[in-house]
């Protein structure tokens, strides 16, 4: 599938819902489904500057696709992490680079989780971009 | 319930536009007043009525709209004088907020009288505002900031800080009331033995503005300093009391407009206080605005405010422990404003006040500019409900309600 195309999938999957509710409580147990990162992993190094919470991710690159892990001490990012991890984990460097995600503007629940709220969310997006431009600079070089 | 206050809170509530409005279709419940405060019609409207009839600059027309003008803000200068009971009007300096007045008293007294080797107390339990500014000015002359230890309860102690004091030390910043944990310190103590060995002392007093009288002259405090938009006032004003002895001997901050009173390319002289200290044109709107608010405080009676305010606190603070499984209430000082800080094992501070936003909650998560008295506690963040004097035991009762139902989604 596309990055579009799990995107899309993401948003009908929220669709079916109702209210704030119980989006929260599928994004808090999507976020607990995700494994949590063992403690050696959750080092500096791999922490995304975020504000309030904190969030880690590391990244490997194989037969030209990148795999990413992601993990945060606060249960509604972490299921974001979970989620921006779903569209973009085993993807290529230029699928990456080229996508505008738009998904998490189109779960419909207003602004509670845009990037702009310091949860690491656009710094974990960017972080994630500027792992794919390296990968593909390695790739090319 | 007891109905010990003589105040009329749902009237008090009318004078407040912005508390009657609904948030993801619940009606606000406004927690986070440590933050900041809202601002009750009449400090609206001043500011509104001086853009609409009275605006001009102050200080230098001879027309009839700058002397209004003027009028006004000298009239608001002397508001607070008496609010806060200075001695002199040329004792207080309008500045922008808090932290500019701790940056003005840590970089213009600091650099003039400290040198290599001094030393400056401030406590654990500091805004990073009055830690920072210190911090700075310890680095550029070589000095050294010493810290009073917090203690389990949210509390400093006058055996520790005497412990701190010796010949070295040169200043003492502190702040009045914690906007972390809502302690409330014996500042007048502390003051008196700082006094003793004939250091100066500056008093932080953000979060006690909004809550309780200041009486500059009677804590004896050489520097004194609050913001407005704690106070029910507008933003980007603040006050900074100093006892004149001190703001003579000190080299102005920021230089240009009513500061100064004589320029040639050769030399500038200075003007007198309180302007040595007002460099360019001030917030004029500002400081009228917080004349407002303190005359709108003292209209309801500031005993009557703080006596239902401890009636508040008492109320949130038993509901909190008894009804909230599994909390933890940072800090329990014998005196605190109603200010509570918590953090709710298994949770994350942040996942709470994602989730009571959608009740139309606003509290604070975070570390409350805090940092190093967050690490005291053991945490990185805590979540933090704030109230006013416009909160009431309803609302208490809905954030409680609200408040498990999140921690039930959440755990
Ligand atoms: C105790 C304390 N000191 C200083 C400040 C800084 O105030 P301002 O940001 O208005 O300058 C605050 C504000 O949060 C505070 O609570």
């Amino acid at each position: 599938m596309t990055i579009q195309e799990i995107e899309n999938d993401i948003v009908v999957e929220f669709e079916l819902l109702g209210d704030w509710q119980e989006k929260y409580q599928h994004i808090i147990a999507i976020g607990k489904k995700l494994p949590s990162f063992p403690l050696e992993l959750q080092t500096e190094e791999n922490k995304v500057r975020g504000c309030q919470s904190n969030v880690w991710l590391v990244s490997s690159f194989n037969e030209g696709k990148i795999f990413l892990q992601g993990d945060s001490d606060a249960l509604i990012v972490k299921g974001l992490v979970a989620l921006v991890l779903r569209v973009l984990s085993g993807k290529t460097p230029d699928e990456i680079l080229n996508t505008q995600l738009s998904f998490i503007e189109r779960l419909g629940m207003q602004s509670n989780l845009s990037p702009t709220r310091n949860n690491g969310l656009a710094a974990m997006i960017k972080q994630i971009k500027f792992y794919a431009l390296a990968y593909k600079a390695k790739t090319n070089s | 319930m007891s109905a010990a206050t003589s105040l009329n809170i749902e009237k008090i509530r009318e004078d407040f536009p912005i508390l009657h409005q609904l948030v993801h279709g619940k009606p606000l419940i406004y927690f986070d007043n440590a933050a900041t405060s809202q601002k009750p019609y009449t400090v609206i409207d001043r500011i509104h009525q001086y853009y609409s009839f009275e605006n001009s600059n102050i200080h230098r027309g001879t027309y009839y709209l700058s002397e209004l003008a003027s009028n006004y803000y000298e009239g608001a200068r002397d508001t607070i004088q008496q609010a806060i009971n200075a001695a002199k009007r040329e004792e207080v300096i309008f500045v922008r907020g808090a932290t500019e007045g701790i940056n003005l008293v840590a970089s213009s007294w600091g650099r003039s009288f400290l040198k290599a080797g001094d030393e400056i107390i401030i406590s654990g339990m500091e805004h990073h505002a009055n830690i920072v500014p210190w911090q700075q000015i310890c680095i550029e002359k070589g000095a050294v900031l010493k810290v009073i230890p917090v203690d389990e309860n949210g509390e400093i102690h006058l055996d520790d800080f005497k412990n701190l004091i010796n010949e070295k030390t040169k200043f003492v910043s502190l702040v009045q009331v914690s906007n972390g944990i809502g302690t409330i310190n014996a500042i007048k103590e502390f003051i008196d033995i700082a006094h003793a060995h004939q250091i100066p002392v500056m008093i932080d007093g953000c979060q006690a503005a909004p809550h309780m009288e200041i009486d500059v002259q009677a804590l004896d405090c050489d520097f004194y300093t609050f913001s407005g938009h704690k106070v029910f006032g507008p933003t980007g004003i603040g006050v900074l009391y100093g006892k004149e002895s001190l703001l003579e001997v000190m080299p102005p901050y920021q230089f240009g407009g009513d500061m100064i009173r004589h320029v040639s390319f050769q030399k500038t002289t200075f003007n007198d206080l309180p302007y040595k200290f007002e460099a360019g044109t001030p917030h004029i709107s500002g400081a009228i605005g917080l004349a407002a608010a303190f005359d709108y405080l003292n209209s309801l009676g500031r005993g009557n405010l703080l006596q239902y305010e401890n009636e508040l606190f008492a109320y949130a603070d038993a509901k909190l422990n008894q009804e909230v499984a599994g909390i933890r209430l940072l800090g329990n000082a014998r005196k605190k404003i109603p200010v509570f800080s918590f953090v709710v094992e298994g949770t994350h501070p942040l996942d709470i006040g994602t989730m009571l936003d959608f009740e139309g909650i606003a509290i604070r998560t975070g570390n409350h500019c805090t940092q190093p008295l967050m690490e005291r506690f053991g945490v990185s963040a805590s979540a933090r409900l704030s109230l006013a004097f416009y909160n009431t035991k309803e609302e208490v009762d809905k954030f409680v309600i609200a408040l498990n139902k999140v921690l039930q989604l959440l755990r």
